[in-house]
This record gives structure tokens, C-alpha cells and sequence, in this order.
């Protein structure tokens, strides 16, 4: 695990690090999500057919184009367009494949229009999830799509995420995933439950997509540790309002939607060094331009990504 | 290609699951030390908003003084929130959401016409019940009764409790036997706030009505959990359960949260002799399924909306029989009876669940999806041209009908599990035995 991030760190020299850390840690997340995807399509028949599938993707990559261009970006970057894509295919259920268009439009644009002291407020995919469940669109996310027989698979496929990118921010995901188990766990003490019946509730997919891709976005998370905590743990504080406060479903993604707002107040009371994808870059970037802007140069990936 | 279509509906449960007893997702406590089962149940739930109706039909049939049920709600029930249903309307429910079988008449390969269609009918399902009762005061510590109705033939208490202690005294003390185990979940409730509906019968009531067997008890109330408690249902439970959920709401289809919702395979051709082995053949593949998804799934058998069918298991529910079932945004001064295409503001969701303690720890947690793509768990019967067989033409088809007769016995024996040889030994019908030329034979017409 990497030093405090609030001190900066020296950049590395790339030529020093292996082949497989110098690749982008987005590589490694469009694998697992499309490996999930082709899982879902394939074994577990998700309510979506792979031209919807397509559908999203194409939008999706198409929005970050044209968005790209609006707002100037030296080159177009399809990563987190794509990562963005392949989790609206695995959260986002409709009859229609115009409200996948809208979908897809919203998730992408988002982060270039919702922008607070450079960085995009919500986690793009949440975003336009939320958004369209709060508009009434008829939509919705089947948490129990996953069922638990691959959870141990998924869960193999996320930490590996972690190994594999040394990440510095999956302290985030640490403390979400500890919060939600002793939110899980305290609760089922509370109301006497079995031991049996937090497990089951820990043992889902949704829940690992969340805590592995979503919430752990490094663009959209707290700039310090401290503040990355404190944020994990509120979003599960307020996850379990809804829970079991409201018995509302989808906990987890409304409460990272309104979570994500106090952000930049937990950047305030506790500062850091923002997220950079490219540490070191040959170019300096625009001013005012999105974090999507590519450079030349990557440091090997020392924070783990999220769903673009 | 005109054909005819039988649809053969057929009212499963009842030869599937024929055991005597069985209950809600509440238990059975028993007078006595007799001892009882609980099976297969069936819960109506009508979801719109936080409003939730539901309606409780159990097949129990053990001697009427021996029958109670102990029923978690959220909130604390008035008299007008309780209601005795029609047994018939559940029926009809049952009848036209079930699973179904439809058979095609091959064309006469030689002369394009068409055959006639016939239609099965739905078989009757039957239950029975009786019943007697009687009610004592509560002088457990920490129980309050909170209210206490005769609704029809059933005398009704709702208790609140502070704990598992006083409510298991009080039951006890009214002559009920609580099963082993009963206690940890009752104060697991108790933890959550829920309240406890008890129903037992009124015998004197029951006669006075004329009523033979025990009425699905309906209860309204407005609370946003959308759940159905299955944990008390298992405490007396002997080996798994079967529960059908017939979930009605206004905009979608409805699928658990908490366990995966599987559509059941549907659309196969299978066999012809199926259609006098459809029960079995049900129960075959529905335990094939479950073990497929390691016995932790919710089965989908049935999304439509209720304002018709295709085909039809039987006729969609009329208007009064949708709000007989607590479907309160129709109105009442809606369509008296069933209108073919007309609007009908309602879908119906059956999810099938075969649960225990082991694979279902959690009660079922549902959400109303805005889902509105129709799914039936169908299944096709097939039957080849039995008539002239003069022309040129009846050789290829013979032997189409042969490749796809082997194609059902595959389809068959993975959906069920049966033997391949035992289920082409039924098929029999002359067609297995391979009459074509070899392949080498159709080359050169020599």
C-alpha cells in the first residue's frame, strides 16, 4: 500500500517498472467487466441481449467523441468510455432501447458538465443511473441478478484488480467493504438474525461491482485517505438508511449518488493530491479541460480505477 | 402455415405436491402434539406504491381444531384491513398464469391444409380443509393483544410483543404447540417491528356459512416493505417448501433482490406422450432447474399483462375478480367482466420458489421492475402427419419428423433429467427406426 497521497509522490521512471505495470489499469478493468458482461449474457441470461449491449456501448463511445471534441481534448480516450459502457450493459435494464441511448448520453456527458474544482462530482455510471430513476424513467437494476454461485469468481477477478494495479486507492473499497459488512453484520445482532443472513446479503455480486468499480473511482472520490474513509463510510451509513430505514432497493447506488455531492466539502476539511490517471505527462494539459485528456507517458498504474 | 393450437393447461400443484398439509409463509402451530407439514403455499401480493394486498391460500387439510396460523405483518391490522377471498378467484389465478402446454398439428406434407385445434381444459384443483377454534386471554408478559376480530369463518388476533418469551408463553397457553426452534425467529421479528396476525377457525362460523374448507385469509396494509417472511414457515418445516407468488401490480413484473430470478427454459419441443405425463414432466424439470441454480433461485413462470393471454391456460380474471383479490386502482365502477384487448392496468407476476433454511436464510425482499415483456413458461407438442401418405414428398418429411422426434427425447431427458433410452422407448410410434437412404444413396440418385 502506497504512502499517504496527500504528500506528493515523486513520478517513477517508466523504463524502471515491468510491461504488465506500465499498462493502463483501465486494461485491466474493460477485461473483468467484459468477461462479467459475457458471464452475464451468456450463463446467468441478463435482461439485456447483446445488441442493446452493442447499443450502449456504441452511444456511449460515440458521446465521449463528441464531447471530446466540444470541449477541445487533445485526443480521444475510448477507456473510460468503455468501462462506463460495459457497467450500464451489467446495472441498466429497459424496454427501451431509446432510454438506453438516453442512458449512455447522460452517463458519458456527465462528467464533463458536473465539475467541481476539476474533477467530475459523481461516478458516471451512478450518475446517469440515478439520474433516470429519480426522472421516473422506466428503468431499473436487479441487484439479484448475480446470484451467489460465481460470487467467489468475481470476487477472485476484483481483488486481482488490486494485485495487479497496486492500488493506492482501493482504500476506499477497503473501508466500504468493511463498513458494509459491520453495517451487515451489527444489524442481523441487532434483530437477532442468524449469522447466515449477513453472509448471504455480503455474498452478491452487485455488492462487489459496487465496491470493486463504482465506489472506488478514483476521479470522484475524496483527494486524502482520510477523507476516502469517511466517505466509504457514510455511503454505507446512509446505504443501510435506506435499507433498512426506507426498505427501499438499491441502496448502495443512491446513497454513492448523494454521497458523492459532499465531496467537495471532504476535500475541503480534509485536502489532498488530486487523481491523476497519467502522473507523468508530456504535455501539459488544457486548462479547464476534463481529466480525460490522455498524455503520452503513463506512470505504471499506481491507483486502482474505477468505472469510468 | 395455418395450425391448430391446443392449449393444454394443466393445474399442477395439486398432483405435483399432493401432500395433505401445508402453509403461508407463517407456521402451522398445533394443538396437541399432532404434528404438521407444511408443503406448498400460494400468496397473492398486490403492490402499487407502499400499498400491499395480500392473500393467503393454504391446502391444509388436518382436522380444523388443530389449525392456526401465526403470521408476521409490519403493522398492526384493523378489522378492515382483514378479509376472507374467494377461493375460486385464487383458483382461476392458478389457472391462468400456469404453465402450459401447446401442441401443433403437422400439415399434410403433400396437401397444404390445415388441421382443427382442440383444447385441453384446466383440471380442477382441489383442497380441503375444516376446522375449530377458540381464543383466551393473553396474561404473557410483554404480549398486547392489539386487536381481536371474527372476519368470516376465522377468529383473528393481533398481537405486538416485546419479546420472543412472552409471545411463545402465549401461544402456549392457548393451547398452541410452538415448534422447536420457533423461539429465535419470533424475536428476530420482534427486533423488527413487525406484529403477529393470528388466525384460527371459528367452527361455529364455518357452519353457520356452509363452508367446507378453509377461504384464502386477505390482509391490507400500507407499508414499504415489499417482502414476504418465509423464516417462520420454516421452522416446522420438513424438507424444502414450495411457495408460488402471484405478484399483480400496475406498471411491471416483479423479481426478488435478495435471490436471483430465473426465468424458467420454456418454448422447447418436447415429446407427445408428454401430454399425459405433464405433471411429472413438470416436477421433473422444475427439480432439475433448482438444482441447476444450487437451490438459491427464484423461478419466473409467468409475466403478462392481465388483459389477455396467448395462449390462454384460461381466461384472463375479470375486472370484479382482480379487485376481489385487492386490486384497489381498478375502482369500482370499471369493466364488469373480462374485455378481450382492453385496458386492464394490471401484470401479473408468478414466481415459483423452492426454498430452505439453508439455500433461503433471508426472507424474500421483492421490487416491482418496470418490466413489462411477457414470458410464459410454455412448452410444444408436435404431432407428425398421420393421414395419406402417397406423395413423393412423405419420405423427406418422415424424415424430418424423425430428426426432430430424436432432437425432443434430447431436449426432454436435459430439461428432466430422465433416461434418453427410457423416454425414446415411450416415444415409440414407429418413427425412431431410420427408413431413409444413406447419405451416399442420395448423392447420384442411382
Amino acid at each position: 500500500m502506497r504512502a499517504d497521497p496527500v504528500k506528493p509522490r515523486p513520478p517513477l521512471d517508466p523504463s524502471a517498472a515491468t510491461p504488465w505495470r506500465r499498462l493502463d489499469p483501465r486494461f485491466y478493468q474493460i477485461a473483468v467487466l467484459s468477461g462479467l458482461l459475457i458471464y452475464g449474457l451468456g450463463w446467468l441470461h441478463f435482461d439485456i441481449t447483446p445488441d442493446r449491449a452493442a447499443l450502449l456501448l456504441s452511444t456511449a463511445l460515440l458521446t465521449q467523441y463528441v464531447c471530446t471534441k466540444l470541449w477541445g481534448l487533445p485526443k480521444f480516450d475510448p477507456k473510460s468510455a468503455l468501462i462506463s459502457g460495459l457497467s450500464l450493459c451489467l446495472l441498466l435494464r429497459t424496454n427501451f432501447p431509446l432510454l438506453a441511448i438516453v442512458a449512455a448520453v447522460i452517463t458519458i456527458s456527465s462528467k464533463f458538465v458536473i465539475r467541481w474544482n476539476g474533477k467530475h462530482i459523481f461516478n458516471p455510471t451512478n450518475f446517469g443511473l440515478v439520474f433516470l430513476m429519480v426522472v421516473g424513467a422506466p428503468v431499473w437494476v436487479s441487484p439479484g441478478q448475480w446470484g451467489n454461485v460465481a460470487y467467489f469468481g468475481f470476487l477472485m477477478a476484483c481483488l486481482g484488480g488490486l494485485v495487479v494495479n497496486r492500488a493506492a486507492r482501493s482504500d476506499v473499497t477497503y473501508a466500504f467493504l468493511v463498513s458494509f459488512a459491520a453495517l451487515q453484520f451489527g444489524r442481523a445482532f441487532l434483530v437477532m438474525q442468524r449469522w447466515p443472513v449477513p453472509l448471504h446479503r455480503l455474498e452478491s455480486g452487485a455488492l462487489l461491482l459496487f465496491a470493486f468499480f463504482m465506489i472506488s473511482d478514483p476521479k470522484t472520490t475524496p483527494n486524502s485517505r482520510a477523507g476516502r474513509i469517511l466517505f466509504a463510510c457514510l455511503v454505507t451509513a446512509f446505504a443501510g438508511f435506506i435499507q433498512f430505514g426506507l426498505y427501499r432497493t438499491n441502496g448502495i447506488l443512491w446513497s454513492l449518488a448523494i454521497l458523492s455531492m459532499a465531496v467537495p466539502l471532504i476535500d475541503r476539511l480534509l485536502p489532498g493530491v488530486q487523481y491523476d490517471w497519467s502522473r507523468v505527462r508530456t504535455n501539459p494539459q488544457p486548462q479547464g479541460v476534463p481529466d480525460e485528456a490522455s498524455s503520452g507517458v503513463r506512470q505504471p498504474a499506481l491507483d486502482r480505477p474505477a468505472l469510468g | 402455415m395455418k395450425h391448430l393450437l391446443v392449449c393444454a393447461s394443466l393445474l399442477w400443484t395439486a398432483l405435483l405436491w399432493a401432500d395433505p398439509a401445508s402453509s403461508f409463509c407463517g407456521f402451522y402451530v398445533a394443538r396437541g402434539d399432532a404434528k404438521l407439514f407444511n408443503h406448498a403455499s400460494k400468496v397473492v401480493m398486490v403492490r402499487e406504491g407502499d400499498r400491499t394486498v395480500l392473500t393467503m391460500a393454504n391446502d391444509y387439510s388436518g382436522g380444523p381444531d388443530e389449525f392456526a396460523m401465526v403470521v408476521p405483518v409490519p403493522t398492526i391490522l384493523e378489522k378492515g384491513q382483514i378479509h376472507v377471498g374467494s377461493r375460486e378467484v385464487l383458483d382461476h389465478l392458478d389457472a391462468y398464469s400456469a404453465p402450459r402446454l401447446v401442441e401443433y398439428f403437422d400439415e399434410d406434407p403433400c396437401r397444404a391444409y390445415a388441421m382443427e385445434d382442440r383444447a385441453a381444459k384446466v383440471a380442477p384443483q382441489a383442497l380441503g380443509m375444516t376446522d375449530r377454534s377458540r381464543e383466551e386471554q393473553a396474561r404473557s408478559p410483554g404480549v398486547a393483544i392489539e386487536a381481536r376480530y371474527t372476519v368470516g369463518e376465522y377468529d383473528i388476533v393481533i398481537l405486538s410483543a416485546k419479546e420472543s418469551g412472552g409471545l411463545q408463553t402465549w401461544l402456549l397457553e392457548n393451547g398452541y404447540t410452538v415448534p422447536m426452534g420457533a423461539h429465535r425467529v419470533l424475536a428476530s421479528y420482534i427486533r423488527q417491528g413487525m406484529k403477529f396476525f393470528v388466525a384460527k377457525v371459528n367452527l361455529g362460523e364455518q357452519r353457520r356459512l356452509g363452508f367446507s374448507y378453509l377461504r384464502p385469509l386477505q390482509v391490507a396494509y400500507d407499508s414499504p416493505k415489499f417482502m414476504l417472511p418465509l423464516r417462520l414457515g420454516m421452522v416446522n418445516a420438513d424438507g424444502p417448501q414450495e411457495l408460488f407468488v402471484f405478484a399483480i401490480t400496475r406498471n411491471g413484473r416483479v423479481e426478488t433482490t435478495n435471490y436471483r430470478t430465473v426465468k424458467l427454459p420454456e418454448g422447447m419441443d418436447i415429446p407427445e406422450y408428454v401430454k399425459d405425463e405433464f405433471p411429472g414432466f413438470y416436477r421433473s424439470m422444475f427439480t432439475r432447474q433448482v438444482e441447476n441454480e444450487n437451490r438459491e433461485a427464484v423461478f419466473l413462470e409467468y409475466a403478462w399483462n392481465m388483459s389477455w393471454c396467448d395462449p390462454c391456460a384460461a381466461d384472463p380474471l375479470t375486472a370484479d375478480e382482480l379487485r376481489g383479490l385487492g386490486v384497489f386502482w381498478l375502482g369500482s365502477s370499471g369493466p364488469q367482466g373480462f374485455v378481450p384487448g382492453g385496458p386492464q392496468n394490471t401484470f401479473i407476476t408468478r414466481l415459483h420458489v423452492r426454498y430452505d433454511a439453508r439455500h433461503f436464510p433471508e426472507d424474500l425482499v421483492f421490487q416491482q421492475t418496470a418490466d413489462q415483456t411477457n414470458f410464459q413458461a410454455r412448452y410444444v407438442l408436435r404431432h407428425p402427419w398421420k393421414g395419406d401418405t402417397s406423395c413423393e414428398r412423405y419420405a423427406e418429411y418422415r424424415r424430418t419428423v424423425r430428426e426432430r422426434r430424436s432432437k425432443e427425447a434430447e431436449t426432454l431427458a436435459s430439461l428432466t433429467g430422465w433416461d434418453l433410452a427410457s423416454i425414446r422407448r415411450k416415444m415409440g410410434g414407429g418413427w425412431s427406426e431410420d427408413n431413409s437412404p444413406a447419405w451416399w444413396e442420395r448423392i447420384w440418385n442411382n
